[in-house]
This record gives structure tokens, sequence and C-alpha cells, in this order.
């Protein structure tokens, strides 16, 4: 069931050094806080095909890659560099480089009274109290071994926080950048959204990588974990985008804890990384919730996009609905799971999901699964998959209208894609993700392009 | 000048030959019109003429233009002036129909060397062409041929035609399932389009589009050849007496 711990070496060894010198290492809570979640990664390791819940994605890789702790925050990173990973639009920024915040490429603008937005290891320094509270508290360590990990290796990250009642219209665009210099490199970014009653935000979690070197990517590790609690009538926009290189391991997981009537959006755009692994768990915990979980996951060559939907249904009256439409050309694989636990006492829930494929060539691979269990007897559910490819007839008719071949075959993934674009607010955000996702679509349809030539011309 | 000549065309579909020697020709600023039962290889030749790759072209050429149509692709086709109106037009969810309408026009503008156009100099021309087909403006929004009644998807093909205004024009049973207005509409649209630098080619199971758009030239298609051409006259002969006789006839020779 798990992995010999021999392949935990580096994780150990890295862990003995971490916690002596980690921001807030003299607090006795979040000592303990680490301790306990690394004991419970120790115990559990990397986990196998064997584990139910990692059947279609295999770590071996990971697993066995001595991935060292990135303790160089910033170095070297310039703000010209990051100039191709900027956000349209009004500005709210903070640059994390290998998990640590780098205040000199960061920039606030003007925030706010109410809305605070800061980085976790500054918090841990100067206010852990008001930390303290929210802190690995719904974060399930105990189910994810991932989710330990990060927690183990909790320090910086960004911290948002709203107070009762405050708009903040503007998104926070979080840029998580990733470089390895020395060998292969983790981080463990960790962030805390907390949006009080009645208050309404959009974050936007970005990750991206610089290659290490002209002509070598280096390899990258980053598993990260975000808690965002939304409090009653609270309104949050949650995105993820996933855009690192090829030779990154990319695992997030977002925990989501919904008060009453609060209305949470989570939308997942996974276009980059080698072998990604997206958890989006909601719980829908106050009467009325309504959460929308949203994604879109692009992908080709040998890569590897996992989706791990677990959504939970603890209160009568709340809303889900899942929708996921997953693009495969080369040898891509991607993974749809579609968990959804409603407990005893959530009646009338109202819980939908929906997983679109389309496989853009033979070796392509989806996996989809839904999984139900319902303990309420007054509730409805749906759930669907389909796979396909793109319609020939389709295909013809707009290039009977003169549309080149390629320019049709692109024109038809972004009508696909469009149906996750729809489900966003018009905003910078949505903007953001749209132009990434034209040119990710267009990179997809030369890939397919090259993989044809070379078919012809072996 | 002759604008298409088609000389002993066969050609299969999965393997099976529908199209079992073709030969017709038609001048630029004629109307000729492809009748015959279901079945006689009239929506295959559309599709032909259109370089549907399915559509294997086993003997005989196409000239077009004075271009070897059969080494065209579609979009290459499509560029040159051909355009088919779609029997069953295809939905495309999530491309709204301004944006394909440009697309389509910029693809084509790019192919000739002129300059593509920008959406603001776009709308006015395809406002034009709308009121021409008594479109509503609001299905410019919606997704191609989306939730569009038969009669709005088949007015879409032809407020394509007018905006890409191809020489050879190919509309594949246009009428099938247009009630009277709508075929009246059709039929002035497809008539305004006339001119001595086109040619129309009408494919119909009947005979009562041709009342609006009288043709130059009538054929009759039997078991994948042309049994019988004549003048718009022999349409009216065709609704007479149905295409019994002429199936009985082919079927002799």
């Amino acid at each position: 069931m798990t992995t010999a711990t021999q392949e935990l070496t580096t994780y150990h060894e890295g862990f003995g050094g971490f916690e002596k010198s980690a921001a807030g290492h003299r607090l006795a809570w979040l000592r303990k806080l680490r301790r306990d979640a690394f004991a419970r990664f120790s115990e559990v390791g990397i986990p196998t095909t064997h584990v139910e819940d990692w059947r279609f994605t295999n770590l071996s890789s990971l697993a066995q890659t001595p991935f060292r702790l990135a303790r160089n925050g910033g170095g070297g990173v310039t703000i010209k560099a990051l100039e191709r990973f900027r956000m349209e639009g009004p500005s709210c920024q903070l640059v994390f480089v290998n998990g640590r915040c780098v205040a000199g490429l960061s920039n606030l603008g003007k925030l706010p009274y109410g809305v605070t937005v800061s980085n976790l290891a500054t918090e841990i320094e100067s206010e852990p109290s008001a930390l303290e509270e929210w802190l690995g508290r719904y974060l399930d360590t105990k189910r994810d071994p991932f989710s330990a990990l990060n927690t183990a290796f909790l320090e910086d990250g960004a911290f948002i926080h709203l107070e009762k009642g405050v708009v903040f219209e503007t998104p926070i665009h979080l840029l998580f950048v990733s470089t390895s210099e020395a060998g292969p490199t983790m981080t463990h970014p960790r962030n805390l959204i907390v949006a009080n009653a009645g208050s309404q935000v959009t974050v936007v979690e970005d990750y991206v990588s610089l290659p290490a070197s002209a002509g070598a990517e280096g390899r990258l590790f980053c598993n990260t974990a975000t808690e965002l609690i939304a409090g009653d009538n609270a309104v949050v926009s949650h995105y993820m985008i996933e855009r690192e290189h090829i030779d990154a391991f990319n695992i997030s997981t977002l925990r989501i804890e919904q008060g009453r009537n609060a209305n949470v959006a989570s939308h997942s755009v996974l276009l980059g990384g080698g072998i990604v692994r997206n958890n989006v768990h909601p719980v829908l915990n106050g009467e009325g919730g309504d959460c929308l979980i949203n994604g879109l996951f692009a992908g080709t060559g040998r890569q590897h996009l996992d989706n791990y939907m677990l959504v939970e249904h603890a209160k009568p009256h709340c809303g889900s609905r899942q929708f996921y439409n997953g693009i495969l050309g080369g040898r891509a694989h991607g993974v749809f799971h579609g968990r959804i636990i409603v407990h005893k006492d959530a009646q009338k829930t109202d819980a939908k999901q929906t997983n679109r494929n389309l496989l853009l060539s033979d070796e392509a691979q989806i996996d989809t699964k839904p999984q139900l269990e319902i303990y309420a007897d007054d509730v409805k559910c749906t759930h669907g998959a389909t796979i396909g490819q793109i319609e020939e007839n389709a295909l013809f008719y707009l290039r009977s209208r003169g549309i080149d071949e390629s320019s049709a075959r692109q024109l038809l993934l972004l009508a696909f894609a469009s149906e996750c674009l729809d489900r966003m607010a018009e905003g910078p955000a949505r903007t953001h993700v749209e132009t990434l996702i034209h040119g990710h679509l267009g990179h997809l349809i030369r890939a397919a392009n090259n993989d044809k030539a070379s078919e012809a011309a072996g | 000048m002759n604008l298409l000549e088609i000389k002993n065309l066969h050609a299969t579909v999965g393997g099976v030959e529908i199209l079992k020697g073709i030969n017709l020709t038609v001048e630029a600023g004629e109307v000729h019109s492809i009748m015959g039962p279901n079945g006689s290889g009239k929506s295959t030749l559309a599709q032909v003429l259109a370089r549907r790759e399915s559509y294997e072209i086993t003997k005989g050429e196409i000239v077009y233009d004075g271009k070897d149509l059969v080494a065209l692709k579609p979009e290459e086709a499509a560029c040159e002036g051909v355009f088919l109106a779609f029997q069953y037009p295809v939905e495309i969810p999530g491309i709204s129909n301004a944006y394909f309408l440009r697309s389509a026009l910029n693809a084509v503008r790019k192919y000739r060397g002129q300059e593509e156009m920008d959406a603001i100099d776009f709308l006015p021309l395809l406002r034009q062409k709308l009121k021409l087909l008594e479109m509503d403006d609001k299905l410019l929004n919606r997704s191609v041929n989306e939730a569009f009644s038969g009669g709005e998807k088949k007015r879409n093909e032809i407020l394509q035609m007018a905006v890409l205004e191809p020489k050879l024009a190919i509309l594949d049973e246009t009428d099938s399932g247009l009630d009277i207005d709508a075929l009246r509409i059709v039929a002035q649209g497809v008539n305004a389009m006339r001119s001595p630098n086109r040619a129309i080619l009408l494919v119909t199971h009947y005979q009562r589009l041709l009342n609006y758009i009288v043709p130059d030239r009538v054929h009759v298609l039997v078991d994948g050849k042309i049994a019988r051409s004549g003048g718009a006259e022999l349409a009216l002969e065709l609704e007479d007496k149905g295409y019994g006789t002429m199936e009985a006839a082919a079927g002799r020779a």
C-alpha cells in the first residue's frame, strides 16, 4: 500500500532541518500541527496505484526523485522575467518564488478597508494568534498524504482576509513561480482565504515555472494546498491555473468550507505540468449554499492530468454543480474522479456532475469515474460523462466555408472549451484564462499536426 | 465561358459507387437545377463538388474556373469561390454565428490577398445581408445553428452565401421542409444573388422551389447518371408524371 521508507529519506532529512528554522518554529501549536502532519505522511507515504483514490495516477517517478526543499526565495528572478506571466487589468498581485513571497516582485495596489492581502510567513511572525483559529482546521491530512505533507512543510503562501460585508472587486492574482537551480526542487505553498459573512472576493492561483537553464527544464514538485473559508452569504470565486513545464509535478488541494447561503465558484484550468493532480474538496456546511465546480484540462505529449473532486453536502438545501471538460491529444492521460457525498441531514440536496471529453488522438486516454454516496433520502443527484472526438461533420462544415483545417480544429476546440469559460463571471480573471486557453489550444493543434506529419514520414 | 465542367465523374462513398458517369457543363450566369429521386446521387454530387474528403472520386474530372477542382481541399475550393448550402446545416455550440461568419469571410479574403475585416467594418455588411433574408439580429449572437428552427438554419445557409459571394453556389435541398413564407424568403435571397459572374446549382427533390427560382436548365439524375436534361419545362413535366417513367427508362438503358 505504501512506498518503501527509503524513498521518504529526503523528506525526513528535509523536515528535520525545516522545522528547526521555519517561520513560527517556536509556536507550540504550529510545531504540533507540522509534526503531526509529518508523522501522518511518514506513516502513509506516497500512494501507489493500489490505493483507490490514486488508481489512475502512477506516482512512482515522483517517489523515486530526491526532491529537496527550496530555500532560496526569489534569487535571481527579475520583474522582467515575470512580465509574460502577468494578468492584464487592475492589479493586486503577490508573487511567490519557490514558495516564498517576494515583496519586491509583488504589487498590492490600493487595498480597501477590511481587506488583508499578505503572506503567511509574515503573519506567522507578526500575528500568529489570528491564524491559529483557521490554519489546518479544514484540510484533511488524515485522508490525503499530500495535504499532510503540505501541512508538515507549511510556512509561506497567501493570506487573504475579508471583514464582514467587504466587497473587493479587483481579482487577487497569486503567482507561484517555480525554478530548480540545484537539482530537483520541491515547494509546499499554503494559502489561507477567509471571506467573512457577506464579503466578496476573487482569487486567482497561477502556477508557472522558469526553466533551470537553456535546454533543461529541471524537475519540480509543487505541492500546494489552500483552505478557503466562505462565511454566511459570502461570494467567492477561485481560479486554479496550472501552466508549469513538462518536468513539473503539481499536486494541488483546494478545501472549501461554505457557510449558510455562501456562494463559491471554483474554476480549475490545467494546461501545463507533467503529472498533475487537482483536488477540489468543497463542504457545503450551511443551509442554502451553492457551489460551482468548473474545470478544463487540456493536455498533449505525455501529460497526465488528474482531477479529483470530492463534494460533500452536509446541510439541507444546498446545490453543487460540477462541470469538467477534458481535451487530450498525443499520449496524454486525463482522469476525472467525481465523488459526491450527501450526508444524512442534507435533505433537498441538488447535486449535478458532468464530465465531457474530447480525444484528439488514438493514444490519448481518459478515465472518468463518478462515485455517489447518498445517505439522505430526499435528494436529486445526477451525473454523466461523455467521450468523443472532433466531429468530422463539423470540421467539414467549417472547411467548406474557407477555414483551413488547423484553424477549424482550433475553433472547434475553443468552442468546446468555451463551455467552461462561459461559466466564469466576466472580468479580468476570465479574460486572463481565456487568453491562456487560446494559446494552449493552438499548441495542442500544432502538436497533433506534428504527430500526424511524423507518422506520415515514418 | 464554362465555369464548371464535369466529365464522366465516378465517385464512391464507403466503397459503394454512387456517381456512375456524370457529365455536366454550367456557364457563369446560369442557374441549373439537379433533380431526381431519393438515392439518385444528388447530394453526393453536391458534397463532391464541395470536396468532402470521405467521398472518393474514382474516375473522371471536374474543371472549375479553369482549375482542377479534384486537387483542391474543401477550404481551397471555398476560397476559390465554391459554396455549398448544406442539406443539414451543422450545429456548432460555442461559436457565435457572427464570429463564424467573420472567420469564414476573412479566411476567404486572406486567400485572395485582401485585407481582413474587423468586427466594426463587418457588422454593417452583415446587417444589410440579414435584412435581405428577413433574419433576426439575435441569430448572430447565438451559436452556429444551435437550436435554430429548420427554416432559420436554411436561411442561415443563404446568409453565409450572401456574405461569401461565391462564384459557384450549390444549394442542396435548401427548399426541403420550408413553409411557403420561408421558401419565398430563401428564393428571394437566391434570386438577389443571380449575376452574370455566378452560377447556381439547385439540388432539389421538388419542383416547388422552381416556381420562385426559374432555372435555365434542368437535369434529372437517376442512379448516378444524368438521365435527361432540358429547360425549365422539364421540371413541370416531372411534377406531372413523377420520376417513375424516367427511372424505368434508365433501368432499360
